[in-house]
């Protein structure tokens, strides 16, 4: 038995040991003053600024499949600064992180982003930012702007799953309809499940991989040509919200193959959609379809590239009680051109079904004085048999600390499912946090 | 002199006392239930054209524990009584820094709520039934903060003494709160609402909101510190209000989604 610690499992047990420290001494309120006063500071010059500091571990629950057993050990220092200069806003959030899991130890900025207001009815965002749009909850089918799944699925803060994006928005507010549109010069994928830090189906395998086998993609690299757009037009209309979608880019995940390279591609997308949402039945209800039309294969007959398909989602959200919420949805992906996709299915390679569903839960409560807040997500697709949970309980210790804690379950028939290929990687993790 | 017409009622006017009538409307003579009701609720809600407020809230849980949250209140009023906006801009503390809390008020029907977290960019809005639940974590409730809805409750004036008209006040729809009935005073020289006792199902009372202090503000008074206390689970919220101002020429446009991305200086300040 090698008994000596690797650099590495040396930084995990420390992040551990400081984390446990903080759970069992909460400090009190007094121990952020020094960031009052430097607030205080940057205030008086015009800077409005804020930020955490947050200790993250999580280990797998199972025994993983070429990966470590650590899932997550992370401290993470995030720093915002935001400055009015009258003519337009700066806003800036830096992430500092020391991430021995993969061996990260990086600055990483979330916005650097400049709003002007060039008119009246016009605001101009341009930089660095994180853009949303739709109707679901977790689930997405108009909102075509990164996301970073692995941090979703790892235990980090639910805020990363939303990546930033280089981009400039124009949002026009006019009497018959609210413009926004999106230009975003380079494409800018999601980040995937590639076998860092969570092992996934590999189909060229035929099994599952980890770190072993890292996908590798080919990046989209041509500025102003591998551009991505993307628009919204919405107004309210009797209190019911109302939208259409447009993209035009390409698949946010590699949906495509280069057999003669052997590395996974970016096929082009163009998506149109719609959305609703309004009061209903004494909760919220919303509805949002969406086509994706997959230009790279629009006979449906390249096995290489994902097949155009509709997405649809329905969703309801109810109070069941004091601070209790509860909201389902259900989510459809139905693939267009399915007899082309089965004839040109290469021989030995597992077919898909035409339809893929998930039903999503979500139990909310807030408990003592809402300083507890205990809740549950569940997705459970019946066309793949498999599902993922993510229950958790976070703590506000006081205005300053908190702690959280959850765990992240994959269940699946098969190895080959979206969340099924995950259940190796079910893990549980533990946090704490401070903001200033 | 039980009066079934319903009228739209405000202990939120302790929190937010946004005054509108000129005294010299407030005449001695004897009142419908029906007319101090609605003075009330113009006196409470109804201030100006539009205010401001910052508000500090120091809430004490029942060991003792207190919690501090700081936010900006902006309001708009389309109508005297009728429709009117809110914009709850929140400051500390940090973890739910610039997160906006709007409300589009309709007296008689439901609400219309959203609530925008600044770090998923996410403008999210509020299921329209749950408006008896804490409004952050304090002893207020969401309906204090933009008001109880007109016809919800039957009054009756139960007492004029030489200070206070006294109503009691009684749900229409009993399961849509956590209250039996309620108890408010209200001033009759300024129409302000005072205090209010609630009674739980078994007749016990149980939660008093309370005026603390007045202040006259550009002619209108105006509650500057008032208090909610939890009697039956222990525990206390005092907000105080300070830099408030009315007619300050907010523009209707304020209160939509474009500004929740983008917060207004008024809110920031």
């Amino acid at each position: 038995m090698n008994c000596r610690l690797s650099c590495s499992q040396a930084r995990v047990l420390l992040l551990l040991a400081a984390l446990g420290f903080i759970l069992l001494h909460p400090p009190a309120a007094g121990a952020v003053a020094p960031w009052s006063s430097a607030r205080q500071f940057l205030a008086d010059a015009g800077i409005d600024s804020s930020g955490f500091f947050d200790l993250r571990a999580g280990r797998r629950l199972v025994d993983p499949v070429h990966e470590k057993h650590t899932s997550l050990a992370e401290a993470r220092l995030q720093v915002e600064l935001n400055a009015d200069f009258g003519w337009g806003l700066v806003k800036f959030k830096n992430d500092f992180l020391a991430d021995p899991v993969t061996d990260d130890y990086l600055a990483e900025v979330r916005e650097l982003s400049l709003i002007l207001f060039p008119l009246d009815f016009v605001d101009v965002k341009l930089g660095r930012q994180v853009l949303t749009w739709g109707t679901g909850d977790l689930l997405f089918v108009n909102d075509l702007f990164p996301k970073d799944w692995k941090s979703f699925f790892c235990g980090r803060d639910t805020e990363y799953l939303k990546a930033p994006a280089d981009a400039v928005k124009v949002s026009v507010f006019l009497d018959l309809v609210n413009v926004d549109l999106v230009y975003v010069p380079l494409f800018n994928g999601s980040d995937y499940i590639d076998g860092n830090r969570l092992s996934y189906w590999n189909p060229l395998l035929g099994r599952t991989a980890g770190r072993n086998h890292v996908f590798h993609d080919e990046d989209r690299d041509a500025f102003f040509d591998e551009d991505e757009w993307a628009v919204r037009l919405y107004r309210t209309i009797n209190g019911i919200e109302a939208a259409l979608y447009g993209y035009d880019g390409y698949w946010k995940t590699p949906e495509g193959f280069n057999p003669r390279s052997g590395r996974l591609i970016y096929p082009r997308l163009r998506v149109y959609g719609a959305s609703v949402r309004s009061d209903l039945l004494g909760g919220l209800g919303n509805l949002e379809a969406g086509y994706y039309d997959s230009l790279d294969d629009r006979q449906g007959d390249d096995p290489y590239v994902r097949n155009s398909e509709w997405r649809f989602l329905a969703g309801f959200e109810h109070e069941l009680g004091r601070d209790f919420t509860g909201g389902l949805q259900y989510y459809l992906e139905y693939m267009s051109d399915y007899a082309d996709y089965q004839r040109t299915l290469p021989a030995g390679m597992a077919g898909k079904d035409r339809s893929h569903s998930i039903f999503t839960l979500r139990l909310t409560k807030l408990l003592l004085n809402q300083n507890l807040t205990l809740s549950c997500f569940v997705y459970y697709s019946p066309t793949d048999e498999d599902c993922y949970l993510r229950p958790k309980a976070s703590y506000k210790i006081n205005d300053y600390w908190l702690v959280e804690g959850g765990v992240n379950l994959f269940f699946g028939r098969d190895d080959y499912t979206f969340f099924g290929q995950l259940e190796d990687n079910s893990n549980a993790f533990l946090a704490t946090r401070v903001s200033f | 002199m039980k009066k079934n017409k319903t009228v739209s009622f405000v202990m939120g006017g302790l929190l937010l006392l946004f005054f509108s009538l000129p005294s010299a409307l407030l005449a001695a003579e004897s009142l419908t239930v029906d007319q101090i009701v609605e003075r009330a609720n113009l006196a409470a809600y109804y201030a100006g054209k539009d205010g401001r407020a910052t508000v500090k809230m120091v809430i004490t849980d029942a060991q003792g524990r207190t919690r501090r949250r700081e936010f900006t209140i902006l309001r708009y009023d389309l109508e005297d009584g009728g429709e009117q906006y809110f914009y709850v801009y929140f400051k500390e503390p940090a973890d739910v820094r610039k997160m906006v809390y709007l409300v589009h008020k309709h007296p008689g029907k439901d609400d219309d709520r959203w609530l925008y977290l600044p770090a998923l960019d996410l403008v999210k809005r509020i299921a329209a039934s749950d408006k008896r639940t804490s409004f952050v974590g304090s002893h207020f409730v969401y309906e204090d903060v933009s008001g109880r809805g007109i016809e919800e409750d039957s009054h009756e004036l139960v007492e004029t003494s030489d200070q206070y008209y006294v109503l009691n006040n009684v749900p229409k729809d009993p399961r849509s709160v956590e209250f039996s009935s309620y108890k408010i005073w209200i001033d009759r020289k300024t129409f302000m609402p005072m205090k209010a006792e609630y009674l739980d199902r078994e007749g016990q009372l149980y939660r008093v909101v309370e005026a603390l202090e007045v202040k006259d503000i550009q002619g209108y008074p105006t509650v500057v510190r008032s208090q909610v206390k939890d009697l039956a689970g222990g525990g206390q919220t005092i907000s105080e209000f300070s830099r408030i101002s009315y007619d300050i020429g907010l523009k209707e446009n304020i209160f939509t989604e474009r500004y929740l991305r983008r917060p207004p200086r008024a809110a920031r300040r």
